[in-house]
Order: C-alpha cells, then structure tokens, then sequence
C-alpha cells in the first residue's frame, strides 16, 4: 500500500484565515455569532464523508443562468460571462464530482426573492440561480450575467459589490463550503463590511475572480475564472491509527 | 529560503447571505427549474432502522427564530454506515441517503427531517462514538457554516462512553449538543448561537 492510499484525517481550517464569527461592522453577526470557543477535535469517518451527487442529477441548462429560466427564445439581461475555474483541495488535487450550486442577484442588482424589495426591476428571463458538477480534474465552467451591486440595509449607506454566491459540497463534510466570488477591479470590494470579515487582503483576493481573455467567447461572452480550494486531508505513513480504520 | 511548502489556502468562507433559499433550495424560494430540492427526502424507499422524526429551531442571541437559515443534515444508515464513495466498511442501506437539507418553515423556522436513527461509527484511536448526527447551519450574519453534532438524550449508556462528550470541559453544556426525545420516535434538536444555551459549535 502506498502513503496515498492511506488518507488521514482534514487538516486543521486556519481560523486566521477564515472569517472570524463577529465582525462587528456586518451588524447582523452580532447576534448570530457564538461567543464560546468552537470545539476541536479530529475528524471521524462522520466528517469524512459525504453524499455522493451524480452527473445524471443536472440538467441541460443547470449551469447556463442565461437560459434556465428564460422563456423560449429569450434570454437574461445583462453583460454575458463565463465563470469558470477548478475545484482542488489544499494538496493541490483537484476535486472531482463536487456540487457547485450558485445564486446572484440580476444585472440591476435584483434578487428574484420575495423578502427583497430594492426599486430596481426584475428580468423576467433571469431566476438567478444554477449549478454543475466537476469534472474528473475538478473543472466546472457556467454561462450568466454579471449581476450589479445593491444597496442593503447595514450602515445608511452600504453597497455589495457585485458578486456570486458560492456552495460547494466536496469529498467530506468537513469541506462544506459556502462563499462570495467578487469581480476584480469592483471598487465596491474594499468597502464591504461583509468582504471586511476577512482581516488578510489575501484572502480578499482569493475571493477575487480576474477578468480571463483566454476563455472569453469573441463576440459573445466574456470570461472571469475562479478556483476554489478545499480542505485538504493529510497523507502520512505514519499514521497512529487502529486497523481498519 | 528553504523550498516552499506550496499547499494551497482554503478558499475563504463569505456569509450564506438573505438569499441562500434561491441557490440551494430554490424550488422552496419559487424557483422551479430544477424540479424539486436536493435533500428533502433522505428515504428513498423502505428503510432499516428506526425511523424518526429530528426536528428544531435556530435561534440567536435575543432568542429570535432564524427564517432564513439553511440547515444540513449528514449521518450514516441505522448500521453505522455513510452513504459516500468513501465509505470502504460495507454497504450502506441503499434506500437511505444519509444526508438532509432544509430552508425551515417560511413563518416559524422550524426544520424538520424525517430521518433514521444513526448506527454508531468508529473512533479514529479505536471504540465507537455515540449516535450522532453531523448538523451545518449557515444564513445571514454567519460568517462560516457552524459545525455542530446532535446526540441523542435516550443513547445515555453510548453518550457516557463517546470519546467528544466526555472530553468536554463544561459538562453543564453537554445538552445543548442532546437531541430530546418529544414522542414516540420524535425528537427536538433546537440550536441556539447565542445566550446561555449557546450550542457547542466544533472545529473539526
């Protein structure tokens, strides 16, 4: 048996890294935030683990946002892209078979959601959300409107910038990921209380998807790529565990 | 310089937002493309087991329910076993997916899976853990999903043996992490992110 073959347990999440639970600048956490110490401990075979999302579960148009709720013929309002990137753990693998669902507001920055009441118009064609699978080498690739920035209530004056939710459900649960891809240039990224719950500018730009020439479409659709990183699983030898386990 | 290391950075976590509904549950939020939610049925056909009924409410530190959470669900069959591709024991119950999703009830929050009750599984030193069942909840004002384990109240001779439980400094809140039992089959594992009945959030 090769060391590979013998997968230990998740590596630690860098709570440095990650978003801390208060940030008292996004209001909303003040009061949604636990105040005791998370308990850590190594993961189990609970963790590890996960359910299993087929090919045969999406749909044609599952990963075209401009299409899968537009009437026939129609299509979404708003500039056209693709979003594209690789999934990959921390090792550098990539993750195939992972369910990437996404949701975004509309290019007025309007979500199709019946708490939201901000004054810009929905798109008829557009419902604002889809999902995909990766593929063997971890690649996933969909077609949208870059969606606009909105006001939402937190300060008297705050704005999103534009942006994509993300919910990425891996190999284990101990991945289970949802996060924001933001548009590289976005003068609205630095301004963000909700982009601010990351003290690492780094980790800002981790989030920042760049504009990719190489896979735009000419004449069609432009193109921004993001890879997104999971929880890796450490690989030894040496490992002190019980057989069979 | 020594040579670089080169592991990658996990992606970092954004908040769920008010919207989370549109994207993963989105049949829920009147979005019908997808015809149906993934995770509403964990029973694809009959099913081994004790079938129960795990229900709940999240709430924050004011004690208001939360109407725009997302709560997961994942746990293995009544024999202990996941239904995962890496799952290398056995055979999982191929009528049980193991893995629940709920937006909770539109005016009240409440989420509610109709589920089994899970088999013990390994410790990785050795022994078993106590039944449990692995709960994430993200929504609006959650910077990172929350980890957390719903044990269960009548599994007292397992619970007084689980290598977690046992080793938790503050014993007094060990039952925030117990699901109570309101009937036949029928238990309650509500979720408190503040207060003092914070649920015991993990880093795992």
């Amino acid at each position: 048996m090769s060391n590979t073959d013998r997968p230990g347990g998740y590596m630690p999440r860098d709570r440095d890294w990650q978003p801390a639970g208060l940030t008292p600048a996004y209001k909303t956490t003040i009061k949604r935030s636990p105040q005791a110490a998370l308990l850590s401990f190594p993961s189990t075979l609970s963790e590890e683990t996960s359910p299993v999302f087929g090919h045969g579960l999406i749909g044609a148009l599952d990963n075209d946002l401009i299409h899968n709720f537009a009437q026939s013929g129609e299509s979404a309002i708003g500039p056209r892209i693709i979003v594209h990137g690789r999934v990959l753990d921390e090792t550098g693998r990539g993750v195939p078979g992972a369910l990437i669902e996404v949701w975004q507001a509309n290019a007025g920055g309007r979500y199709r959601h019946k708490k939201e009441s901000y004054l810009a118009p929905l798109d008829p064609n557009f419902g604002g959300c889809g999902r995909t699978i990766t593929g063997e080498d971890g690649s996933y690739e969909f077609r949208t409107i870059q969606p606009g920035p909105y006001p939402w209530p937190n300060g008297m004056n705050d704005w999103r910038p534009a942006h994509i939710h993300f919910s990425i459900c891996g190999h284990g649960f101990a991945q289970r990921l949802i996060t924001q891809m933001y548009f590289e240039g976005d003068p609205h990224i630095r301004l963000c209380p909700i982009v601010n719950s990351l003290s690492d500018p780094a980790a800002v730009e981790a989030l920042t998807a760049p504009l990719d020439m190489h896979r735009t479409v000419p004449m069609d659709s432009r193109a921004y790529k993001f890879d997104i990183v999971l929880r890796g699983r450490r690989q030894t030898y040496f490992e002190n565990r019980a057989e069979g386990m | 310089m020594p040579q670089s290391l080169a592991y990658l950075k996990e992606t970092p976590s954004q908040t769920a937002g008010p919207y989370v509904h549109i994207g993963c549950t989105s049949n829920f939020s009147g979005i019908d493309i997808y015809g149906g939610d993934l995770g509403t049925a964990m029973k694809t056909g009959p099913v081994k087991g004790e079938e129960i009924v795990l229900r709940g409410t999240v709430y924050d530190g004011t004690g208001t329910p939360l109407r725009d959470a997302m709560i997961e669900i994942w746990q293995p069959d009544a024999a202990g076993l996941f239904a995962s591709a890496n799952e290398t024991r056995g055979q999982a119950d191929p009528n049980f997916t193991g893995w629940g999703r709920s937006p909770g009830d539109m005016n009240t929050g409440e989420f509610v899976f109709e589920t089994v009750k899970p088999g013990a599984v390994p410790w990785p030193g050795g022994g078993l853990q106590a039944p449990h069942i692995s709960v994430w909840v993200v929504a609006r004002g959650i910077n990172i999903g929350l980890q957390t384990r719903a044990y269960f109240e009548d599994e007292a001779e397992a619970n007084a043996k689980d290598p977690i439980l046992t080793r938790i400094e503050h014993q007094n809140r060990v039952p925030t992490l117990l699901a109570k039992k309101e009937g036949a089959g029928s238990y309650r594992f509500d979720i408190h992110l503040q207060g003092p009945h914070e649920t015991i959030f993990f880093d795992i």
